[in-house]
């Protein structure tokens, strides 16, 4: 049994179809890179995969259980989904919204109804995987574009999830930055399952093992990411080359 | 017709203005972090006190207990190293533009012995001087007491204290994503404001520029709340359902409890008043 199971999956904003007869099978510890271009629907699937969006029709189930209104409305259902489940933003601005770096990486385990304890050794453990303890007392809003990426990537990574979503997690970043963050990626233990959604083919070898191409809201080709790579005529036909 | 000077035109100046306004809001809890009476108070006892010295402010008709309550904001504001000149640009200059807006009439409008007289037979009235009056006393005292909760509590706080003290959920995550709103808003316009004048070429008059800012205002607008969607949307990726958790545990101390006591009947014992 997968640890997502995605059946006929569709979703719309208004009267655009964002996503259309999604069928996705994605078991525990698999990484798995969403390509396409953009408008694609890459992002609007992994906020369905987080439980932010609900499907307009068809349904997700996460370790067999669907992924319901009623049930995302269950605070403990809830919480137990979200100590699971991590969505790293695209754009590291939105997800940066407390007075420091350390309140913003204490917030996800706060919210979670972790002890004062438990908070702040998970809190410093972060600070210290993500080279940015010395930004712990500084501004979100200031920091540069690669330590916004970081310290974003710390406040979701501090609760451990089972399940990384990351949404574009190379975009804006240096080169050694995303060397920095694949090597990161390639050390999470076996057990966490990573869903990366992105457009750069470059590096995408390094982190997942299989892929899927969106296109226009629809799967076109899902199989090994060296399958993916040999075929620069579909990645041309998604508008990835 | 004024021309446009690069760094010195409207939309330069609009775009600095932007930048400044954004650093103050994001810097907004750099009082509630030195050293004060307010700032060692419990949240839940300034709430309290502060609210009601509101609710007071709001309700008397005597124009002596409203200057005492002025007065009585001011020596908080001394005692919490809260500089007097952040006290009026946050609170106290704005609300007394509008405030002027809406009351000024009232001073030609309101029934009375005529005390100036001005051409074209207006007059200001000896009432309506006073209503006036009354009404900027009254909004500035009441202003006064919300900006000294605010600067003297880092928002976080506010936004707990409010949970703790009943306000309902739906409230309190309007005026959570209200102030991550504005900072967002800020920045967003003058990302707009700068990317204008980089592309700017050639020399626009005032009217152009003033004509160009008023057209980004409705895209400013869209942006922004399409940037609060995602917001909201990453506060609940992590976990966010209204209620707010932080480190810090309140704890009421005798004195929290004498202001939280004490404010309320002090504010209230003017409405005794004849």
């Amino acid at each position: 049994m997968g640890l997502f199971e995605v059946r006929q999956l569709s979703f719309r904003y208004g009267a655009r179809n964002a996503l259309e007869n999604i069928d996705l099978n994605i078991t525990a510890g698999e990484r798995v890179v969403l390509l396409g271009s953009n408008g694609s629907g890459k992002s609007t699937l992994l906020r369905l995969l987080d439980g932010l969006y609900l499907p307009s029709s068809g349904s997700i189930h996460f370790d067999g259980v669907e992924l319901t209104e009623a049930r995302l409305a269950d605070p403990q259902l809830l919480i137990a989904f979200r100590r699971r489940v991590g969505l790293l933003f695209q754009d590291p601005d939105v997800q940066l919204f407390n007075a420091t770096v350390f309140d913003e990486i204490a917030f996800g385990p706060l919210q979670l109804g972790w002890t004062r304890e438990q908070v702040i050794a998970a809190v410093e453990e972060a600070l210290n995987l993500f080279n940015i303890a010395e930004l712990r007392d500084r501004a979100p809003y200031l920091l540069s574009g690669g330590e916004k990426k970081r310290v974003a990537l710390a406040s979701v990574l501090v609760v451990k999830p089972d399940v990384l979503l990351l949404d574009e997690p190379t975009a804006a970043l240096d080169p050694k930055s995303q060397g920095q963050l694949i090597a990161f990626l390639q050390a999470l233990p076996a057990s966490t399952t990573v869903i990366t959604a992105t457009h750069e083919l470059s590096r995408i070898e390094d982190f997942a093992q299989t892929g899927c191409i969106l296109q226009q809201g629809r799967i076109v080709k899902h199989g090994s990411v060296s399958s993916i790579l040999d075929d620069p005529a579909l990645l041309r036909t998604a508008d990835l080359l | 017709m004024s021309q446009f000077v690069p760094g010195s035109g409207f939309l330069a100046r609009t775009a600095s203005d932007l930048h400044a306004a954004a650093r103050k809001t994001f810097y907004a809890d750099e009082f509630a972090h030195t050293p004060g009476f307010l700032q060692s108070l419990d949240p839940r006892s300034k709430i309290v006190g502060l609210g009601a010295m509101v609710l007071a402010a709001s309700s008397t008709r005597h124009p002596e207990a409203l200057a005492a309550m002025l007065v009585f904001g001011l020596l908080l504001a001394i005692a919490s190293r809260i500089p007097l000149k952040v006290l009026a640009a946050r609170a106290w200059a704005g609300i007394f533009l509008l405030t002027f807006v809406l009351a000024g009439p009232a001073m030609f409008t309101t029934p009375g012995n005529p005390i100036i007289q001005l051409p074209f037979g207006i007059q200001i009235t000896d009432h309506g001087l006073k209503t006036a009056a009354l009404l900027i006393l009254r909004v500035e005292t009441a202003a006064t007491f919300p900006a000294l909760l605010i600067l003297s509590t880092p928002w976080m706080h506010v936004l707990k204290a409010l949970r703790v003290l009943r306000v309902p959920v739906a409230l309190v995550v309007i005026l959570a994503l209200t102030c991550r709103y504005i900072v967002l808003l800020l920045q967003t316009a003058q990302d707009m404001f700068e990317a204008r004048e980089s592309r700017r070429i050639g020399i626009l008059s005032t009217k152009q520029q003033r004509q160009m800012a008023t057209s980004s205002v409705g895209v400013l607008f869209t942006k922004t709340l399409v940037l609060s969607e995602e917001v909201y949307l990453a506060m609940r990726a992590r976990g966010y359902n209204g209620d707010v958790f932080l480190l810090q545990t309140f704890r009421m101390r005798p004195r929290d409890w004498a202001v939280a006591i004490a404010m309320p009947a002090g504010a209230f014992l003017p409405l005794l008043l004849k």
